[in-house]
This record gives C-alpha cells, structure tokens and sequence, in this order.
C-alpha cells in the first residue's frame, strides 16, 4: 500500500482542530503549553460550545493564549483571572468561562484571588501549568519550585530554610468546599495527554452544571528554564517532580 | 505484520523541531530532517514510513499540532 494510498481525507484519525488558528505559537520547541492549548481547544470544538466560552489569559508565558484558541479571551492584570472570570462567569452565566494560569500567575501574585474564588465556589475551571519556574523572564525560582531545584534566582538550589517548601496548591484548594473537582495531570506521553484532555472536559462540564470550581493543574516542563532538551526535561519532570506533586485525582464531588 | 498501517503528514513550517515525536512513537517511525524550514528548524519527517501503524502517539503529543495521521485497516 502505498503514502498516497492511505494519505486520504476519509482515512484521517487526528489532525488540529480548526479552532486553533493558523499563527504559529511563540513557544518554546517542546513546550508544555502547545498541548495543553490543543487539549482545551480539541474538549471546546467537541463539546460545540466554542461561541459560549469565554477564556481568561494570564501573565506569563501563555499571554498569547488569545492569538492561538478561536474564542473569546479577556486579559488579566498578572494573578487577576480568577477575579476577572468571577465577573465573566455572573455576568453572563450561560457562558462557559476558564482561566489558564501558570505557576507564577497563580501560585505567587494571584494566591489570593485563586484561593477567594475557589473558596466561593465560582462556577469556572481553572488550567494551572505548573512547571516550577517563571518561564516568560528567565526561570526565576516560583513558589511551586522543587527542594533543591536549581533556578536563576537559587543557583545553589531551593534552600527551604530561606526561601520556604513548594507549594501544593491544588492539595490546599481540595480543602475548600467551593472546589468540585481538583485533579493533577500530566502530558509529556500520549496516554497522559488523554486523560488529561478527560480532565480538561470535566471541567468545563463542571463549569457549565453550575458545581463549583474546577482545577485541573498540569504538571509541565520548561526545558528552555530547566536548560535541557524537551525529552531530557520529560525525564526529569517523570524524576523529580511527580514525587512532589503526584499525579491523579485529589478531589471529585 | 501489524493490524494497520498509517501515515503522517507533518506541517513543516509549523514544526519547531523538539523531537518529541520521534520519542513518543512505539514503531521509531520519525526522525528529523536534515533540511530545516524557513525559520531554521530541523522538522520531523517518516524516516521508516512502512513501520507507521497509524496510532497517533505523536500527534498527541506534539505541542503545536502540526502531525496529520491517517490510518487504514492492513
């Protein structure tokens, strides 16, 4: 049989969904961020709410997030999404609202808004990318960076004696009575990039039935901060830091 | 001989060469080219095309969704 034989539009099993646009991401060769762009915009065009969902940027490496998911985005204040769905969400409570926040974003600057809003139980998903680092400027030390993690602003390593533990902040949100579903996924393999796109589509079904808040934190890499290549930087992810942050369900009501 | 055979079709100028493709697939079908696109970026390429049982595994993992599969029953 030959290439052109089997290269047919009746015979394709997977290719980009059109509500990804056409403009290259400005990513990294390797980043975390690009599947996990095409996971929400694969679970929103098969879900058919593309004109109903509302997606709210952050500060960071995924501020683009607008250029590259054809729905409709609102840019936060760096840490301010989860307060900005908040508004989106009551406003307009038909409509399908997450944010997409990343470490620093939402585990730093945006502690509080995270936590208050997962506290009132607002009716959004949250997509946290975690990666242990401050990707956009230059892999300074995050709060969710590991024990010991080398980052240009610890070049010795995380010395927990000054600069404090990594923070578990999905395991803290799975306290709060607001959340509804709290799960912590990864997608450096095909099988963990399909449970992760079943989280991903949980929570934006949690979203639309009105049961709270839903996190779904992904474990990701940043080979060009962690300074090694893409496979290298999978390795070490799958080494280091799915001890510290194990994967799997932590909350689901 | 496996139950299926497949194809890939890579958007070259989309590929930004990380070589994760190449990693996540079980049947070492795809390698980088030695040519690189216009933004200088070796892309991914089917090395050994005849290997591809069409299981998709690249494609899910690729971070700027640029693999096509197809896939027919053998």
């Amino acid at each position: 049989m030959t290439l052109e034989e089997i290269i047919k539009p009746e015979n394709q099993v997977y290719g980009k969904t059109p509500l990804l646009t056409e403009t290259p991401m400005h990513y990294c060769p390797g980043c975390s961020h690009g599947v996990v762009h095409k996971l929400i915009a694969e679970v929103i065009e098969e879900m058919n709410i593309a004109d109903k969902t509302v997606g709210i940027a952050p500060v960071g490496c995924a501020v683009f997030a607008y250029n590259y998911i054809d729905i409709d985005w609102q840019e936060a204040a760096h840490g301010r999404a989860p307060a900005l769905a908040t508004a989106a969400k009551r406003l307009n409570p038909e409509n399908c609202v997450f944010t997409y926040q990343g470490d620093g974003d939402l585990a730093a600057i945006g502690t509080a808004e995270t936590i208050h809003a997962c506290n009132r139980g607002e009716n959004i998903a949250i997509f946290f990318i975690n990666n242990g680092i401050y990707g956009m400027t230059g892999g300074q030390m995050a709060p969710t960076t590991l024990e010991g993690m080398k980052t240009a602003t610890c070049p010795n390593g995380r010395d927990v004696s000054m600069e404090g533990y990594p923070l578990k902040i999905s395991e803290m949100l799975a306290l709060l009575d607001g959340t509804c579903y709290v799960t912590r996924q990864a997608v450096h393999t095909a099988a963990s990039t399909v449970r992760a796109k079943k989280a991903i589509r949980k929570a934006l079904e949690n979203s639309m039935a009105s049961k709270g808040t839903s996190i779904v934190e992904v474990v990701s890499t940043c080979n060009s901060g962690w300074k090694m290549t893409p496979h290298q930087a999978n390795k070490w992810m799958v080494e280091n830091m799915f001890p510290a942050y194990p994967l799997g369900d932590i909350k689901d009501r | 001989m496996a139950k299926n055979r497949g194809a890939v079709v890579i958007d070259t100028e989309r590929c930004k060469g990380c070589q994760l493709c190449k990693e996540a697939c079980p049947s070492k079908v795809l390698n980088m080219n030695i040519d690189a696109n216009s933004k200088g970026y070796h892309y991914a390429y089917m090395e050994t095309a005849e290997a591809c049982t069409g299981c998709a595994s690249c494609a899910y993992v690729c971070p700027d969704a640029c693999i096509t599969v197809y896939r027919v029953k053998n």
